[in-house]
C-alpha cells in the first residue's frame, strides 16, 4: 500500500482527501486519558494518533543530567510496532532520538524551569497509529499533558506540518497537515510549531524542495492554521477544568 | 548534551560583540571563518576530505561496499550519513553510544544530501534485489569548535565528489578496489549554512562559545538557491523575521560555499 506514486495529490484545488490546501484534518482532543500519569492528553489529527502523557516535577536520574537552577524538560518519542504498515522495531532508533531532542527543545521554552530546579519533567510522547505529522500531532498532546499535569508555562506549544504537494500539472502548491501519501510523496514536509502568545517558532524541521517564496507562503498557512489549533487546546483545557471541578 | 560552563563575562562579551556586528574573533555576524579543503587524504578511503573552518576540522571518508537492497526498495542502492563526536575531539565529547548531539548531527546532515538528491540511489543498483552499492560516509571532528554541521556537510559533499567507485563482478561476487576510475554518481551539490541566535541577531558560522552563547540555532540546507532541510534546535524561539532573514542569508552564502565544492 502506497508504494504508487500517485498522478496528483491535488486536482481542481481539492487534496487527495477532499481538503482544500489550508484545511487541518479533523482533529480531536482527548484529556486525561491515562489516569496514572501526572497530566496526559490524545491528539488526533485524521488518523494519526499520538498519546502524551507527563510524570513530574520528580526527582531526576541519573544525577549527572541534574540541572542546578532549572528543572529539564525530556521527551521520550516512540511509535508503537503496530502504528506503521511494517512493524516498527520496538523502541527508539536514530529518527526518534533526533525528535524527541527537539520535542524537549521547543517543550523547554515553554514550562518554567527555573521552578523546578534539579528536577526531572518527564513527557512520553507515544504514536498509536501513524499516517503522518506523528511529531506535531505529539507535541500538541505534550503541551496540552503538560497543562493537564498543572506544570507552570509561559504559553501552550501549537504544531502542526506544512509542505508542497503537486497537481495534476506537476505544479507546486503550499498545504497544511500533510497525510500519509501527501508525506511520502509530496515535495516538501516541514514540522513547524509556534508559542503563538510568545510570537515565537519553536520546532522548524524541513526535508524537501522549496523556493525561499514557497516557504514563506506556507508558514504564512500553517500560522493561520496554528491559531484554529491553539484555540482547540484552550477549549480542551477548559472543560477539562469545568470537569475536574464537578 | 554539549555543554561546557563558560564564564559569565565571557558571555556578555560574546553577546556584546555580536550586538556591536564584531564577534570576538572579528568577524561580522554574516561572515563565515576562512574555509579550507583538502580531499584524497585517506587512501584506504574510496574518497575523502578534511575541512577547516577556523579552529574546526572535520574529517569525511567514504566508503563503498556491495549489500542486499531493503525489501521495500530493491532496485536502490544505499546511501547513509553517519557522524561520530569522538572524545578525541573535544574535552564534552564522550565515548560510547552516540548521544542525541551525534545522532541529530549526522540526521542533519544526511537530510540535506537527502532531499537534494545529491545521489540517484537507483544508479547504485547492481542487481534489482539481489545486490546494491552502498555508500557510507562517515565524518569525525578533529577539533571542534562549532558549526559542525556545515563543516560536516562540506567534508561529506567534498569527499562524496572525489570518491571513486570500486568494481564489482556478480558472477564471483568479489569486490574490487584496485585501479578504481569511475566517479560516483551525482546529480548536484548541496551546501548547508548554520546560524545561531544571540541576542535577537542571527549569527552565521557560530564558534563553540558562541553555540554556548546562543539560545537556539538554525540549520539551512540549499541546492540550486532553493530550500532543501531544515533544522531548528536550542532551547530558544525564532521569530519568523528571524526565520525569514536567515533563510535569505543562506542562499546568498550557498553560493560562495558550492565554489569550495566544485
Amino acid at each position: 500500500m502506497g508504494d504508487e506514486k500517485p498522478k496528483f495529490l491535488i486536482k481542481g484545488g481539492k487534496r487527495l482527501d477532499g481538503r482544500k490546501p489550508e484545511d487541518v484534518r479533523p482533529i480531536q482532543i482527548k484529556m486525561g486519558v491515562v489516569p496514572n500519569a501526572d497530566g496526559s492528553a490524545e491528539v488526533i489529527f485524521g488518523k494519526t494518533r499520538v498519546i502524551a502523557t507527563v510524570y513530574g516535577p520528580r526527582e531526576l536520574h541519573p544525577r549527572h543530567q541534574v540541572i542546578n537552577e532549572r528543572a529539564r524538560v525530556r521527551v521520550r518519542y516512540d511509535m508503537m510496532t503496530f502504528s506503521v504498515e511494517d512493524r516498527k522495531r520496538p523502541g527508539p532508533g536514530r529518527r526518534e532520538t533526533e525528535i524527541s531532542k527537539v520535542l524537549a527543545e521547543a517543550l523547554t521554552r515553554v514550562v518554567i524551569t527555573e521552578k523546578y530546579p534539579t528536577r526531572a519533567i518527564d513527557v512520553f510522547v507515544t504514536v498509536v497509529q501513524a499516517d503522518a505529522s506523528t511529531r506535531v500531532a505529539g507535541l500538541n498532546a505534550a503541551s496540552l499533558a503538560l497543562a493537564d499535569a498543572g506544570i507552570p508555562m509561559r504559553d501552550l506549544v501549537v504544531s502542526l506540518s506544512f509542505g508542497k504537494s503537486y497537481d495534476e500539472k506537476g505544479q507546486g502548491h503550499m498545504v497544511v497537515d500533510l497525510e500519509k501519501e501527501e508525506d511520502n510523496w509530496g515535495m516538501g514536509d516541514i514540522a513547524y510549531a509556534v508559542a503563538p502568545a510568545l510570537g515565537e517558532v519553536l520546532l522548524l524541521q524541513m526535508d524537501g524542495d522549496v523556493t525561499l517564496e514557497e516557504f514563506k507562503k506556507g508558514k504564512t498557512m500553517a500560522d493561520k492554521a496554528a491559531l484554529e489549533i491553539y484555540e482547540m487546546q484552550k477549549r480542551a483545557l477548559k472543560a477539562r477544568y469545568e470537569e475536574g471541578s464537578k | 548534551m554539549i555543554s561546557e560552563i563558560i564564564s559569565n563575562l565571557e558571555l556578555s562579551e560574546i553577546r556584546d560583540a555580536v550586538e556591536a556586528n564584531k564577534r570576538l574573533d572579528g568577524r561580522k555576524n554574516d561572515e563565515f571563518r576562512d574555509i579550507k579543503i583538502e580531499t584524497g587524504v585517506i587512501a584506504k578511503a574510496e574518497g575523502s576530505a578534511v575541512v577547516t573552518m577556523g579552529k574546526s576540522k572535520v574529517i569525511a571518508g567514504v566508503k563503498i561496499s556491495v549489500g542486499t537492497p531493503f525489501n521495500d526498495r530493491p532496485n536502490e542502492g544505499v546511501l547513509m550519513v553517519n557522524a561520530e563526536l569522538s572524545p578525541m575531539a573535544h574535552n564534552t565529547f564522550e565515548a560510547g553510544r552516540p548521544g542525541e548531539v551525534a545522532v541529530e548531527l549526522a540526521r542533519v546532515v544526511d537530510r540535506s544530501i537527502r532531499e537534494a538528491g545529491v545521489m540517484d540511489t537507483k544508479k547504485l543498483c547492481i542487481e534489482a534485489g539481489e545486490a546494491v552499492w552502498i555508500v557510507n560516509i562517515d565524518f569525525y571532528p578533529l577539533n571542534a569548535d562549532g558549526n559542525l554541521f556545515d563543516a560536516g556537510t562540506l567534508a561529506a559533499m567534498a569527499a562524496l565528489k572525489t570518491a571513486k567507485m570500486p568494481t564489482y563482478d556478480k558472477e564471483t561476487k568479489i569486490l574490487n578496489r584496485e585501479n578504481m576510475k569511475n566517479a560516483v554518481p551525482m546529480d548536484c551539490t548541496v551546501v548547508a549554512s548554520t546560524f545561531a541566535k544571540i541576542g535577537d541577531k542571527m549569527v552565521v558560522d557560530p564558534t563553540m562559545h558562541e553555540e554556548y552563547a546562543s539560545v537556539a540555532r538554525l540549520t539551512v540546507g540549499i541546492r540550486d538557491g532553493n530550500i532543501v532541510a531544515l533544522q531548528k534546535g536550542g532551547n530558544g524561539g525564532l521569530t519568523s523575521e528571524q526565520i525569514d532573514d536567515a533563510l535569505t542569508r543562506a542562499i546568498k552564502h550557498s553560493k560562495n560555499l558550492l565554489k569550495h565544492i566544485k
